[in-house]
């Protein structure tokens, strides 16, 4: 392994990432976007769960007030809609637009729900509930202390970690494919250069890119919804670190061989897209079959989220992440030398 | 004179097509050899597999006698036909990566001189003309002061004067004593650039030698070209070999004073006359009955 001449490909990837203006502002205008988007929609306090659509029967005389009772008018994550007649509410019903549909001044409390609809289930549960009149005693209420966790910053972490899964793969995959293709590989393999130094260097000015962008990204979020770190900022550092060399050596498999952009970005989506999806980027698992939670364990960026996570929210130490630090080196390594491997530079 | 390169019995097949069929030559150290044949012939593959690019189906290169070892790429210098650089470096930062990739480079401003890089050593490699890209391209091949130069098509896509300057260079290259390989389907640039060559028709080497050695081997020599119309007696009677093309007249002669002096004693209109010497074109055509760039 020849450092300088690793040197040198690091500082030519780096300066060219620079320089192309449009990718260097998306990897960092599009988490901030996504950010800010899921903070407003879900960080105000006037966050809405279930929706309720009123109507009033025109059969009902105008001097008959709202039968919604008080309790259900008042009730937490409960949003109310105005329809002006039945069969408008029944149509919102009908495609999931609301979770249930009241008639206002019904004295038999009139309702429609879809009965398709989980969280029709659950309104119908809530109404069924507020028209008791006296439930205190019926149960024991307790509420849990300490830290609360904002769901902000229990996304945070996923979407920090979604964009360093696409920029490894598609920054480190499709980029050497499309080196590959357009023969300028083909002019370094007539160097002395070796695949392995290559590879190294591509991998580090990666994850160089990535964390400069993880911390500028952090620090511009941080601003605006100052997120709670009760774990060591230099341990989530780390875990962020190992996670971005597992995810980028995971870019350089799928980019030793090959020529076609097209064939490479398929492949990239087939393999990003489940990874978002299961990796608990934007929900939680819990509770989902084991076979699935079983094919999570195959992703690097499951390992690095609930690392991140325990960090972040639950205030671990890295002892205590210990093993999913130790799967993303782990798979680092594997990664690597299967890279080193398989890399062709002009086939 | 000290072989530097020798291609023994070299094959390639892409599947089922053959691309290199059976080549073999050497190359002595010192002399520039070009590979001349038409496009499709097999010389960029002949020639990317003695650089170690690609791999030969069957068949061995020696370098100084030698299987190739990893200390080749520190001595060798490549100009591609086909390849690209990273758009968004300059050529002074392209210059300076490729240069930290060698052991003993060149003098940066040895080399930016050399290619008359300096007006663009700023400029962006995606805004680069052809000309300008080629002498990045030359300067790259020659960063590490290799014994060895491997030039592919090097004036391709060049307008005269920039092929005028690039053939400049390639012979101050020569001149330092640095062995030339070069691929062309230009016989003006073997001409005056090579000093053996080896023709290549359909993956095979069908000819050889030095270019003048070949001309005289396999043309006639020099023709005379008159319109028929000149001609006032039986062209059987002519003291020529001659041939007719169209309704002109081709005489084949090795000497041709003498040739003239035949034809004013037999009194033929000369006003119209040309005079045709034969080159590398002509050897292909004797060779293989087809033109280098059909």
């Amino acid at each position: 392994m020849n450092f300088k001449r690793m040197w040198a490909m690091f500082t030519a990837r780096n300066h060219e990432f620079f320089r192309d203006r449009a990718a260097f502002g998306w990897n960092f205008a599009f988490p901030f976007l996504i950010i800010v988007g899921f903070g407003l929609i879900f960080g105000g306090k006037e966050h809405q769960q279930f929706k309720v659509g009123l109507f009033t029967n025109t059969l009902q005389t105008q001097e008959t007030g709202s039968t919604v009772p008080l309790s259900f008018q008042q009730g937490k994550y409960l949003q109310f809609i105005d329809f002006s007649s039945q069969a408008e509410g029944e149509q919102k019903l009908q495609h999931h637009k609301i979770d249930l549909l009241l008639d206002s001044r019904s004295p038999e409390h009139h309702y429609w729900i879809n009965d398709s609809s989980p969280n029709g289930y659950i309104t119908e549960q809530i109404f069924l509930a507020s028209l008791i009149k006296n439930s205190e005693g019926l149960a024991r209420k307790q509420i849990v202390r300490g830290v609360q966790i904002r769901y902000i910053d229990w996304l945070f972490p996923g979407i920090l970690g979604m964009n360093m899964m696409f920029s490894a793969l598609w920054g480190v995959g499709y980029v050497v494919v499309r080196y590959r293709k357009n023969g300028a590989l083909k002019r370094l393999k007539a160097t002395p250069l070796t695949s392995l130094e290559y590879l190294s260097a591509q991998m580090f000015s990666r994850i160089f890119l990535i964390m400069f962008t993880l911390i500028v990204v952090w620090i511009g979020s941080n601003l605006i919804f100052h997120f709670q770190v009760h774990g060591s900022y230099g341990a989530l550092a780390l875990i962020f670190f190992l996670g971005g060399l597992s995810l980028c050596s995971m870019g350089l498999v799928l980019a030793a061989r090959g020529t076609s952009e097209e064939f490479t970005s398929g492949i990239l989506n087939f393999i990003s897209l489940p990874m978002m999806f299961l990796s608990e980027v934007w929900f939680s698992l819990e509770g989902s079959p084991v076979w699935i939670q079983g094919i999570t364990k195959i992703f690097p960026l499951t390992h690095l989220l609930t690392g991140a996570r325990k960090i972040m929210n639950d205030g671990a130490s890295l002892a205590d992440v210990q093993s999913e630090c130790l799967v993303l080196i782990a798979t680092t390594l594997i990664c690597l030398i299967i890279a080193a491997r398989l890399f062709s530079w002009n086939e | 004179m000290n072989q530097i390169i020798e291609v023994i019995n070299l094959s390639k097949f892409f599947g089922e097509n053959q691309a290199v069929a059976d080549a073999s030559f050497s190359v002595k150290e010192g002399i520039c050899f070009g590979l001349l044949g038409p496009n499709g012939a097999g010389k960029s593959t002949t020639m990317e597999i003695v650089e170690d690019i690609i791999t030969a189906s069957s068949g061995e290169i020696l370098y100084k006698g030698q299987p190739r070892s990893a200390s080749f790429r520190e001595e060798i210098g490549i100009q591609f036909q086909h390849t690209s650089l990273l758009n968004f470096l300059s050529v002074e930062e392209t210059l300076l990566s490729f240069h930290k990739l060698y052991q003993e480079p060149e003098d940066l401003q040895v080399l930016i001189e050399r290619c008359d890089l300096t007006p663009i050593l700023k400029r962006r490699n995606d805004q680069l003309s052809g000309g300008q890209l080629q002498r990045l391209m030359l300067a790259l091949a020659l960063v590490n002061r290799p014994r060895l130069v491997f030039l592919d098509e090097p004036s391709t896509g060049l307008d005269p004067q920039s092929r005028r300057n690039l053939w400049d260079i390639v012979r101050q290259i020569k001149e330092e004593g640095k062995t030339i390989i070069m691929t062309t389907h230009s016989m003006e640039e073997a001409e005056y650039l090579c000093d053996e060559v080896a023709i290549m028709d359909m993956g095979s080497i069908i000819a050889w030698d030095t270019p003048t050695r070949l001309i005289q081997t396999h043309c006639q020599g020099n023709s005379i070209l008159l319109p028929e119309s000149a001609f006032k007696i039986n062209l059987d009677t002519l003291p020529f070999t001659w041939k007719r093309r169209d309704k002109t007249i081709v005489l084949e002669t090795a000497h041709i004073p003498e040739g003239l002096n035949k034809l004013l004693q037999l009194d033929i209109d000369l006003t119209d006359m040309a005079i045709h010497s034969s080159n590398l074109e002509d050897v292909f055509l004797c060779l293989t009955g087809k033109g280098l760039r059909d």
